[in-house]
């Protein structure tokens, strides 16, 4: 078990080298950040001194191992286009992304799984048809065109909710600016997440329910009910565990893409997250921010990952070799 | 004699599909007394598997008991409200399953499955309960029980897990169990020793069985006796020893006959031509009769009725039919 988890740890590094590696080849093709930073009357003396004051002059290799030394210590330089360390800017709207993306996640996991089961066990019925039909919808409408129809509907014609920012925060410790624990905060929350997890929650509920008619037709669910089991017994104690391995590996990629992608949601509702951060700094060449954000998704993935296999085993007792193979 | 533990009344079985109705099982009664081992035997697809469903009410939908009824002691049970029929599931008929290996949910251990089922019917406390599951794994012939309970179903070999499944299904003690191909997917070597666990534990607590095969030994060496089966129909139901040995109606006589056996000496077993007829194309008059190398005119007109024959042997077939009446008129 620890083994496989320092392989693990080993395997992650080498992805976030990887990664490293590519963002950061990747933007010294995006454009010239000098010209984005300064005005046009910088001569370009001046901006050849801007180039080397920033190291831009030095080969590639060196430039790379600057940047992946730095990294290491959390240390990712300026934004060129705030003039603030990346980090800090970072972190001060990471909160923002994350708790946009834990509810929505939340959200899609529960109803996602809820309706799956639903759909599964009430094959047939109406309101199966239906849960199944707009499930449709979610799938193949554009998160975007969903954020703006939410906004119409409930923000500009019944105006129930804001249609843009994280209304009112407050902060929690030094840093983390919450907007969970006002009224308007968890307000504004609302159709940001929904957009978010739509898509997210009608996959894993599409899953759920293909995963779980799989498995009512095994024998040992035949067996369970022949048993004398409980539908209730049968159905959640039963059937939906053996669902959850399949289900739990999707959810846990839904989740990192909940955070990597909630760009789009987050242009659409001016969400201040890192992901609009992101979009700005795209425009503007801020490489800096470019490659800390990209290095953010994929440690996130990396991270998810592991916890995803962590979880294999809690549920599923046929992966614990170790033990099986100390006791034959 | 007192009533029996489960008896099958013209049991119908259906199942609707686009194409018309099929008719899985047409009409089959037969009673299986208390203590008694009934064997069930048939071609694939002759109805044995769907007959056990049934009984315990776990028919596939859209397959549906269509007529006739089942009756355990005396009750009827085929038409009881499914959370009534629940409890009779496990509690009073106990079913065990072909493949042990798929039989078991792979993520709990045995212990959790044992403790579940015993306390879905028996009022016990979870420590009891527990008690009782190492003592029956004790009984099936599970090997130092207290410890290999909390294994999960994958430390075990197949033979130990269909034992584990014996447990199960005997976990709260039913008068009727319905095996349904136990040893089919075991290794030979272990077929016997499941048989033997299934048979003298089922003795031991006066349980019946119904036992579903198409392996002819088993049936000889366990049942008390046996009904065959084709195409959805009874052929014949009668005492073991008399069925196998004197074998008259001439499916079971092809049957019997294409087992090879260790006293004689056959160049070729004799074998039925033709194949069981599919449910939808099931021809008038007798459903054998295409096959039947005795058949006449009036097999392929009417459908014979089972005939109550001497030694308690029942045959569904017109060549008896005379001699039947000739014999009433003896006894």
């Amino acid at each position: 078990m620890i083994a496989f988890i320092l392989r693990r740890l080993v395997q992650s590094v080498i992805v976030m080298l990887a990664v490293a590696l590519v963002s950061f080849a990747l933007f010294r093709f995006v454009g010239d950040p000098i010209a984005s930073m300064v005005g046009q009357e910088v001569t370009l003396a001046e901006r050849a001194e801007i180039r080397e004051a920033l190291g831009l002059n030095d080969p590639f290799i060196v430039q790379f191992w600057n940047f992946i030394a730095r990294a290491a210590t959390g240390d990712f330089g300026i934004s060129y286009r705030l003039q603030q360390p990346v980090m800090e800017l970072i972190l001060s709207r990471l909160p923002a992304t994350l708790e946009l993306a834990l509810v929505s996640g939340i959200l899609a996991f529960a109803f996602g799984v809820g309706f799956g089961v639903y759909t599964a066990l009430r094959r047939g019925s109406w309101v199966s048809g239906t849960i199944m039909t707009v499930s449709l919808i979610g799938v193949s409408l554009p998160t975007f065109l969903i954020g703006v129809l939410l906004i119409w509907v409930f923000a500009v014609e019944l105006q129930w909710l804001p249609s843009f920012g994280r209304g009112e925060t407050v902060y929690i410790g030094n840093w983390w600016r919450t907007g969970l624990l006002t009224e308007s905060g968890r307000a504004s929350l609302i159709l940001p997440a929904i957009t978010l997890g739509l898509y997210q929650m009608t996959l894993i509920m599409r899953l759920v329910r293909a995963e779980m008619l799989e498995v009512l037709r095994t024998d040992y669910i035949k067996f369970a009910r022949a048993r004398g089991l409980s539908n209730r017994a049968v159905h959640f104690g039963h059937a939906l565990k053996n669902t959850l391995v399949p289900v739990i590996t999707i959810t846990g990629l839904q989740m990192g893409s909940i955070i990597a992608f909630s760009i789009i949601t987050e242009t659409v509702f001016q969400w201040p997250g890192v992901g609009a951060l992101f979009i700005r700094s795209v425009q503007f060449v801020d490489v800096p921010v470019m490659a800390a954000y990209l290095m953010l998704i994929a440690l996130v993935f990396v991270v998810i990952n592991l916890i995803v296999d962590l979880l294999y085993y809690a549920v599923d007792p046929r992966l614990r070799v170790d033990r099986a193979n100390a006791k034959s | 004699m007192s009533t029996p533990i489960l008896s099958v009344r013209d049991l119908v079985v259906e199942f609707p599909t686009r194409r018309g109705t099929l008719r899985a099982l047409d009409k089959v009664s037969f009673d299986i007394a208390e203590g008694e081992v009934l064997g069930m035997v048939g071609e694939s697809g002759a109805g044995k598997s769907l007959t056990g469903a049934a009984i315990i009410g776990l028919l596939e939908p859209p397959g549906r008991v269509a007529g006739g009824e089942i009756l355990l002691r005396g009750e009827r049970i085929d038409n009881l409200p499914p959370e009534k029929m629940r409890r009779i599931r496990g509690r009073r008929i106990g079913m065990v399953f072909q493949d042990p290996l798929t039989s078991l949910n792979p993520l709990y251990t045995v212990a959790e499955q044992l403790i579940e089922t015993i306390r879905t019917h028996i009022d016990l406390s979870e420590k009891d309960a527990r008690k009782r599951a190492v003592a029956l794994l004790d009984r099936v012939g599970i090997p130092a029980a207290a410890r290999r309970i909390d294994d999960y179903p994958h430390h075990f070999s197949g033979g130990m897990r269909q034992r584990v499944v014996i447990a199960l299904a005997l976990a709260a003690e039913p008068e009727l169990v319905i095996a349904d191909e136990p040893t089919t997917a075991l290794d030979v070597s272990v077929q016997a020793q499941i048989i033997d666990v299934l048979k003298e534990i089922c003795a031991e607590r006066g349980a019946s069985v119904m036992l579903i095969t198409h392996d002819m030994g088993v049936i000889a060496e366990t049942a008390d006796r046996v009904a065959v089966l084709y195409a959805g129909r009874l052929a014949e139901i009668g005492p073991v020893r008399d069925v196998i040995q004197r074998a008259e109606h001439p499916y079971t006589v092809g049957l019997m006959g294409s087992i090879p056996t260790l006293t004689q000496t056959a160049d070729r077993l004799t074998q039925i031509p033709g194949s069981m007829p599919r449910l939808n194309a099931i021809p008038q008059g007798c459903a054998f009769n295409p096959r039947c190398t005795r058949v006449f005119d009036r097999c392929k007109v009417d459908r014979p009725e089972l005939i109550a024959r001497a030694g308690g042997r029942q045959m569904a077939c017109w060549l008896y039919d005379a001699a039947v009446q000739g014999e009433a008129e003896n006894v």
